[in-house]
């Protein structure tokens, strides 16, 4: 037996997966079912009551879902993993388990335009409050702590700029102030950025970007890094207390180092509901298959349209990490050296009007509203993604008027750099 | 022996030898983790006996609880400590006067006693702490890849079915033989904040 640890193209491709114990299938097949036959009524009971591993009914789990959430959790580093319907479900499901009527999380400002909406209007009618703070200011983070936060919220490499967060220092305000800091990793994948070495203690993911990275899935997914002592206090109590739902028992207790991801399961999604499709599971873990290989294709494109954009005459600016004069670089050298991933901002001079101009000259790139796609991707967030924040909401967030989205696919990038340059000078 | 973080070759080898255990603290209280991990190793084919003074004359999955360690009158392979930190050293005292002697002592998930684990060590025992048995048999036979639990194996073999009574192969390949990086950061976190 070889105890080495594998590498991680290895765990891309094999961590969950193993042959079909029934008929041998080597790729993981689609259980495409509901439900799953109890041996005997002990057997059902068992399951019920979180006392036996096994299937019941694929809003809780399935097969195919777990190997994915297997996969995923080992490129994570995490102990373990759920999988949902997308990425918003994921936030959803993991703040539910950490929040009550009243309290707070504090959430960086720069974040993915929906999960700003989220925050700021669904969440806030279940009454859980966001405090935002500016990544680029720490002391901001900490600054927002008060009695009632119950966690942290940021994204690794943020939406729609591409700018880097500085998790370890964010980490250590959550460490200070008792609670759990939550990573959406999405942009970064963890190709590029594995957040739990960096002080995250849950991180989440849209799967329907760079890891099922093909366009044709949404998914989401909850990974515990095992790293948080949910009964140090009585602050969380889904955890840390007997639950009325499953007869008294305290999952903390009972699960040790994963009993976030079981909570996450068996309180948040066996009742809100958001189950990911076996079909998506399996589209996105094929997907993750060759993960290293796109992500690096994807980011070195991503440098050379960014060095293109940085020169050309049209353009005013361009924020991508991955340039040597960005403010982002040196924590993009930090955190994520093999690429600054493959999404980014630049800026028109010819302002509002030139963006939306831009976007309908272009030929390869399609104008869409998602990121992380083999096919490369534009979109001018002031007139889509962000056109629900306020003038000043959009500046703060990165997606002012002349500011044009990219996400860059793994196409050729001289047919990249030509369609760009065809239409800036359309 | 570093009881921070195993390695999954010695945890292997304790499930694959032990085949008698007896749980100390075992509840008859159905939403109890002691009787979680009682069910699942004793389905999974283990020699079971429950310890717990309180509950003798009644019976655990058909076996009759005994009030000690010293009542069992037969040897026995492993000891599953389901005590608090500050109830195990009586217990390990208590294992230590067996004869023939108990081959491992296993301290239950959040339950860790160094002194106590250097005596049983000192008397030839292997020493598991801070884990629970039925976690780690799930997770080296991949059983608990069913819940979304990172295993920290690989196979490309065909996996056995599971069924009741039956026992998963353990011998899969382990990554690194320990611990995630997570786990180890936890359980330093854990002795620098008070
Ligand atoms: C960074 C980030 N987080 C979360 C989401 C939401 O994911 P989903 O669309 O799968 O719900 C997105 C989607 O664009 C995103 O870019």
């Amino acid at each position: 037996m070889t105890d080495r640890l594998p590498g991680f193209s290895t765990l891309a491709v094999h961590a969950g997966a193993q042959p079909d114990p029934t008929t041998g299938a080597r790729a993981t097949p689609i259980y495409q079912t509901t439900s799953f036959v109890f041996n005997d009524a002990d057997h059902a009971a068992s399951l019920f009551g979180l006392q036996a591993f096994g299937n019941i009914y694929t809003r809780i789990g399935n097969p195919t879902n777990a190997v994915l959430e297997e996969r995923v959790a080992a490129l994570e580093g995490g102990t373990a993993a759920l999988a949902v319907a997308s990425g918003h479900a994921a936030q959803l499901v993991v703040l539910q388990q950490l929040l009550k009527p009243g309290d707070e999380i504090i959430a960086a400002r720069k974040l993915y335009g929906g999960s700003i909406n989220q925050f700021t209007h669904a969440f806030k009618a279940f009454g859980w409050n966001v405090a935002w703070a500016d990544p680029d200011e720490i002391e901001s983070f900490e600054r927002a702590v008060t009695p009632h936060t119950k966690a942290i919220f940021i994204e690794s490499i943020a939406n729609p700029a591409g700018s880097i967060t500085d998790i370890e220092a964010i980490a250590a305000v959550a460490r200070k102030a008792g609670v759990p800091l939550i990573v959406d990793n999405t942009l970064a994948s963890p190709y590029l950025i594995k957040p739990i070495d960096h002080g995250a203690d849950i991180v989440v993911h849209s799967l329907t970007k760079f890891l099922g990275g093909h366009g044709n899935s949404l998914g989401g997914i909850i990974v515990d890094a095992g790293t948080f002592d949910w009964s140090k206090d009585n602050k969380y109590p889904m955890l840390s207390e007997p639950r009325p739902e499953y007869h008294g028992i305290r999952i903390q207790e009972t699960f040790g180092n994963f009993a976030f991801a079981i909570a996450c399961r068996v309180l948040g999604l066996r009742d809100l509901g958001p189950a990911l499709s076996p079909f998506n599971a399996f589209m996105i873990l094929t997907g993750i298959e060759t993960l290293p290989l796109r992500m690096q294709k994807h980011c070195d494109n991503a440098k050379a349209v960014a060095e293109f954009l940085s020169t050309h005459p049209a353009v005013s600016a361009v924020n991508y990490a991955g340039l040597p004069g960005d403010r982002y670089n040196a924590l993009q050298r930090k955190y994520a050296p093999k690429g600054a991933g493959a999404v980014f901002t630049f800026s028109l001079k010819g302002g509002y009007d030139a963006g939306v101009n831009l976007v309908s000259n272009l030929k390869l790139f399609s104008h869409l509203a998602n990121v992380g796609d083999t096919r490369s991707l534009v979109i001018h967030p002031a007139s889509t993604t962000h056109s629900q924040l306020d003038d000043a909401a959009k500046v703060k967030s990165g997606a002012a008027p002349e500011v044009v989205r990219l996400s860059i696919g793994i196409e050729d990038k001289e047919d990249l750099i030509a369609d760009l340059d065809q239409a800036l000078r359309a | 022996m570093n009881h921070d973080a195993y390695d999954d070759n010695y945890i292997r080898s304790i499930l694959n030898n032990v085949k008698s255990i007896a749980m100390v603290g075992a509840s008859p209280v159905n939403v109890r983790p002691s009787y979680f991990a009682f069910k699942y190793l004793a389905q999974r084919g283990y020699d079971m006996i429950p310890v717990n003074p309180g509950h003798v004359g009644k019976e655990l999955m058909g076996k009759p609880f005994v009030a000690s360690l010293a009542d069992i009158g037969r040897p026995i392979d492993m000891i599953d400590i389901f005590r608090n930190s500050s109830h195990i050293l009586p217990v390990v005292e208590e294992a230590l006067k067996l004869s023939p002697l108990p081959k491992v002592i296993w301290m239950q998930l959040g339950a860790r006693d160094d002194a106590a684990a250097e005596k049983a060590e000192a008397a030839g025992l292997k020493v598991v702490m801070n884990r629970c048995p039925k976690i780690e048999y799930g997770r080296l036979s991949s059983e608990i890849s069913w819940m979304g639990v990172n295993s920290r194996t690989l196979s490309s073999k065909r996996a056995p079915i599971p069924t009741q009574g039956m026992r998963l192969s353990l011998n899969r390949t382990s990554f690194g033989g320990g611990q995630t990086a997570a786990s180890d950061r936890a359980a330093k976190n854990k002795t620098e904040t008070p």
